[in-house]
């Protein structure tokens, strides 16, 4: 039963409603939407209202209106409260556009009223007798210091491991992500910490930022006005829908081709063909993890053909041989055109043969990418890559190895180029240094599983969901976290320091005390022994930066939901709690290092970290700047404006991997198969690749979307896109609940016959709360400890007819058809 | 009486003003849509509901599905303007979906209007269909709020 919302009419914003400016907190694209609050017994009507036109009309096509998942009644100043919240047709980042994701902003809100996201944890929990159990701010934060501090005194800091968010957007953004830093880089020294997303403290494009070129160096609008887009292991009108559709489809409108390389068809592809035509797309549907090969080839016939911008070469990059040997921190040297082009030299025939791609496709690309135009003037190509080779084989070579066509034609800096990684959450990373962490850091999901750390910090992070190698993680953890559990029910009654004795014991004797902040009660917050409620995006204000380093305020219109509290001032309530229990301790020189958090609100916290950095950023100025906000680096402040930079590296400088002389450096990308331990004997083993995906309704691993009906209904168990072939081999029917298992773990999910889908090659949707992807990843990572999440093989087996929820669901084509 | 009401203002009035009354749900017209007769399976015919502002598309499946009216239950009757943006949509017959041009959205009329893929944040407005004695189907309200409106009826 498709789900009804059974609404035939919404409450009008009147005129005097408050308006807000919002930066959508969800994906890297940072829509613009405007928030409008009013009181609860006021309204507009069709005439007089906020939006300033006149509702009695019917909307025309791409007009405003407001969906019902665009209104909710939330609390702001202790009342209750209209808000609505419509895409800004004046942001130049979406011109008015919602996705499926930011569309339900509003209604992702908590509301006592509506009952939405009464999920969301409003108090601080604590596990006692037996349950978690709701208590204070102070309680809970004096556990945390207590426990925290008499281990990193007792033993040392590498006992305390930390998982933390690193982005922008929703969870994380500069505030946030400056309050942790600070607590774990500044006050304490913490190297035994990861990243939500990956099990170690790393740069996903290590490569990129070695050969000099930061990843986000262009501007979206150089979609508009380029030639060819080249994108890789990317789904965009997924996953960055409208940076596709406002600035992708204007361009290829305006005549631009569009190449893509994925071992799947995509949505993506569908709707290319049908704005470009067919003939102007290349679907390179390479075998999975052979992209290095395909770009060593391109890069080959590029050069070897003359297609290269000499004087770029000659005045922006490296000239004699090698700059950097390959060593332990660097997978690949780095060196000149030459130098690398020694080592990358692949022939059309051999790529052709190792991808499963046609010679003549690869030398189309090649074409397309960089072939000057009749003129003689040089093809400009935007490069935009993201998981599909961030989280595949032998991510250091590979991305140099994309990174080296650009640099060869001279696509970075210029209008209508630049190489940039698409990005999933927005950025918004402001720290303290982290060069303690060192490189590689630590592979700390393998350190937790041999028994490793005493303290575990969680920020906004759940690993049953996102993690590789998840089976054994999750029993380990669990494990580790109920001898802490046991010992704090074996406590019940006691004093506290009865109960931190208990705890302190538990884990030295190989128990994990785990302490979670984060807006829900999460998978991995099942093992927790403290939760602490934070609050999102717009119950606090908070700044990010989106993929074309756009940095805007968006600002607070709601209270945060019960106590919860902004992450900045939850690691300033550690710090302060730290500072007092270790001055208890008499420990008055440590205790020292968490002074500096005496914050009241976020604002505090970006003044004494980003602010300090970029002293011409302040709130006042970026409300000042709206939902355009001002691109990142800033340089200056004029006219009342915040000066920004639209693009980097026009002056052919280069300089993200700290060389004096500006030189770009190109990889020495060196194909060796399959780099990750254990992937080729599993793909030898098994009779499917489970590919790892997204889908544009859910946005990461559901943690909002799981109680959300409009989403659960269309995926009640998360899908398994499957050739029908493959489907009627293994008894299995639409709807179907199957089971894929390894050697490294089983997971489940639901059957989703799909037409484009190769004989072999299954594609489920990744972090599912019904169905976690990363139980069948095998653990292996790079040098850098970058995981390989999307080349894992398993069997295939039915565990259950479909049942009636699955049943009801539309499995039809995902692609739009013109008719 | 002008001058009268403005001394007054900010005085208590003499009588409580009355509060205007309103129903909680909206009255929806009862209209005409066709007759079971003129139906063909998976072909389908333009109509427009609640007014001439609101194109939607009448359709006879086959086989009984959700929410479908008719002696075999297989009639339905959904809005064609895209929950998301508001762009008129097309019938594929093929596959029995309602496709966008605007953002490639695509929605399943025998599955009550379900987003197959799509932008929108709901599934499509169904409107609930009755069938007289006659065989003739009248719409009588709709299951979501419809595109570029605060209310289904204006």
């Amino acid at each position: 039963m498709a789900y009804k919302r059974q609404i035939d009419r919404l409450p009008i914003p009147p005129k005097d409603a408050t308006v807000h400016n919002v930066t959508c907190h969800y994906c890297i694209v940072g829509c613009g939407y405007k928030a409008y609050t009013w009181p609860r017994n006021k309204q507009g009507t069709l005439k007089d209202n906020a939006l300033g036109i006149d509702l009695s009309e019917q909307q025309p096509a791409d007009g405003t209106w407001i969906a019902p998942s665009m209104y909710n009644m939330v609390r702001q100043h202790g009342k209750d409260v209209h808000l609505v919240v419509v895409p800004d047709h004046d942001c130049v980042v979406n011109s008015g556009l919602a996705s499926t994701r930011g569309g339900r902003m509003a209604e992702n809100r908590p509301s006592h009223v509506t009952g939405t996201q009464q999920q969301r944890l409003g108090d601080p929990l604590m596990w006692r007798n037996g349950v978690w159990q709701p208590t204070s701010w102070d309680d809970a934060l004096d556990l945390v210091a207590r426990v925290t501090a008499r281990v990193v005194t007792q033993g040392s800091e590498d006992d305390l491991v930390v998982s933390m968010f690193d982005h922008g957007g929703s969870a994380g953004g500069y505030e946030n992500t400056w309050a942790t830093g600070k607590l774990y880089f500044e006050s304490m020294k913490v190297k035994n910490c990861r990243i939500h997303n990956r099990p170690a403290y790393n740069s996903e494009v290590h490569s990129t930022r070695d050969m000099g070129v930061d990843e986000l160096n262009y501007a979206y609008k150089d979609y508009e006005i380029t030639d060819t887009i080249f994108m890789i292991g990317a789904n965009s009108l997924e996953t960055q829908t409208n940076l596709f559709l406002n600035h992708m489809v204007p361009g290829m409108r305006n005549g631009a081709k569009f190449i893509s390389v994925d071992p799947r068809r995509t949505v993506t592809v569908n709707a290319a063909e049908q704005t470009a035509g067919v003939d102007n797309v290349l679907h390179l549907a390479i075998n999975e993890g052979t992209d290095m090969v395909l770009f060593n080839a391109l890069f080959t016939h590029i050069v070897d053909n003359g297609w290269v911008d000499s004087d770029f070469i000659a005045n922006s990059t490296f000239q004699g041989g090698e700059a950097q040997p390959l060593d332990d921190a660097h997978p690949a040297g780095l060196g000149s055109l030459e130098y690398a082009l020694d080592t990358s030299r692949t022939s059309l025939a051999t790529a052709a043969e190792i991808c499963g791609v046609s010679e003549a496709d690869i030398a189309k690309a090649a074409e397309w990418i960089a072939k000057p135009k009749d003129d003689g003037s040089l093809r400009k190509c935007v490069t935009a890559y993201e998981k599909g080779i961030i989280w595949g084989n032998d991510n250091y070579r590979t991305i140099g190895a994309l990174v080296n066509i650009a640099l060869a034609t001279g696509n970075i800096g210029r209008e209508g180029g630049g190489v940039c990684r698409l990005g999933g959450h927005q950025e918004g990373y402001y720290r303290p240094s982290d060069g303690h962490v060192g490189r590689p850091a630590e592979y700390v999901d393998q350190l937790l599983i041999r028994g490793g750390g005493k303290v575990h910090h969680v920020w906004a992070c759940d690993h049953y969901k996102t993690t590789l190698n998840a089976s054994q993680y999750k029993r380990v953890h669990k494990r580790r976290a109920d001898m802490v559990k046991d010992a704090m029910d074996a406590a019940a009654g006691g004093t506290r320091e009865q109960l931190a004795d208990a705890i302190v014991a538990a884990v030295n004797a190989g128990g994990l005390f785990v302490v979670v902040a984060d807006i829900i009660h999460s998978q991995i917050g099942h093992n927790a022994h403290v939760i602490l409620p934070a609050c999102e995006a717009n119950e606090m204000n908070l700044t990010s930066m989106n993929g074309e380093r756009r940095l805007r305020l968006s600002e607070k219109y709601m209270d945060p939901y019960g106590n919860s509290r902004p992450d900045c001032l939850i690691a300033a309530g550690i710090a302060q709690n730290m500072e007092r229990v270790l001055r208890e301790m008499g420990n008055d020189a440590y205790a020292d290092q968490f002074k500096g958090y005496d914050w009241e609100t976020e604002e505090d916290a970006f003044m004494d970290g980003y602010n300090k950095g970029n002293p011409e950023v302040t709130y006042e100025r970026l409300r000042a700047m709206g939902n355009n906000g001002v691109q990142e680096p800033v340089v200056g402040f004029a006219d009342g404006k915040l000066v920004g930079t639209e693009r980097l590296y026009t002056d052919g400088r280069f300089t993200r991997h700290g060389r004096e002389d500006g030189k770009a450096l190109f990889c020495a990308a060196k194909w060796r198969g399959w780099q990750a331990a254990g992937k080729a004997r599993e793909k030898e083993s098994h009779k499917y690749w489970i590919n790892n995906v997204r889908a544009n309704i859910f946005w990461q691993n559901q943690f909002l979307d799981q109680k959300n009906d409009f989403i659960q209904d269309r995926f009640p168990y998360p899908f398994i896109e499957m050739n029908m072939e493959d489907m009627a081999e293994e008894g299995i029917e639409a709807g179907d609940l199957i089971e894929i298992a390894n050697e490294n773990g089983a997971t489940q999910g639901m059957a989703y016959p799909t037409d484009t889908a190769k004989r072999g090659q299954v594609a489920m949707v990744f972090g599912a709360p019904a169905g976690s992807q990363g139980n069948v990843v095998n653990p292996g990572v790079n040098e850098l400890v970058l995981p390989d999440y999307k080349h894992t093989w398993g069997n295939i087996r039915r565990i259950a007819k479909a049942t009636p929820r699955t049943k009801a669901v539309s499995f039809k084509s995902k692609e739009y058809k013109a008719v | 009486m002008a001058a009268a009401g403005a001394a007054t203002a900010t005085m208590m009035p003499a009588q409580p003003a009355k509060a205007a009354p309103a129903n909680a749900i909206i009255d929806y017209p009862s209209n005409k849509l066709g007759n079971i007769a003129d139906l063909k399976v998976n072909e389908p015919i333009d109509i427009e509901y609640p007014d001439e502002n609101s194109p939607g598309v009448l359709l006879k499946l086959g086989q009984a599905v959700e929410d479908g009216v008719g002696p075999d239950g297989d009639i339905v009757a959904y809005s064609v303007l895209c929950p998301h943006k508001g762009w008129q949509m097309s019938y594929d017959s093929t596959d029995r979906t309602l496709n966008c041009p605007g953002h490639f959205s695509r929605f399943d009329c025998e599955a009550g209007g379900q987003q197959v893929w799509g932008h929108a944040t709901q599934n499509l407005p169904q409107f609930t269909l009755r069938v007289d004695e006659k065989g003739d189907i009248y719409a009588e309200g709709a299951s979501d709020l419809i595109f570029g409106r605060p209310s289904n009826v204006l």
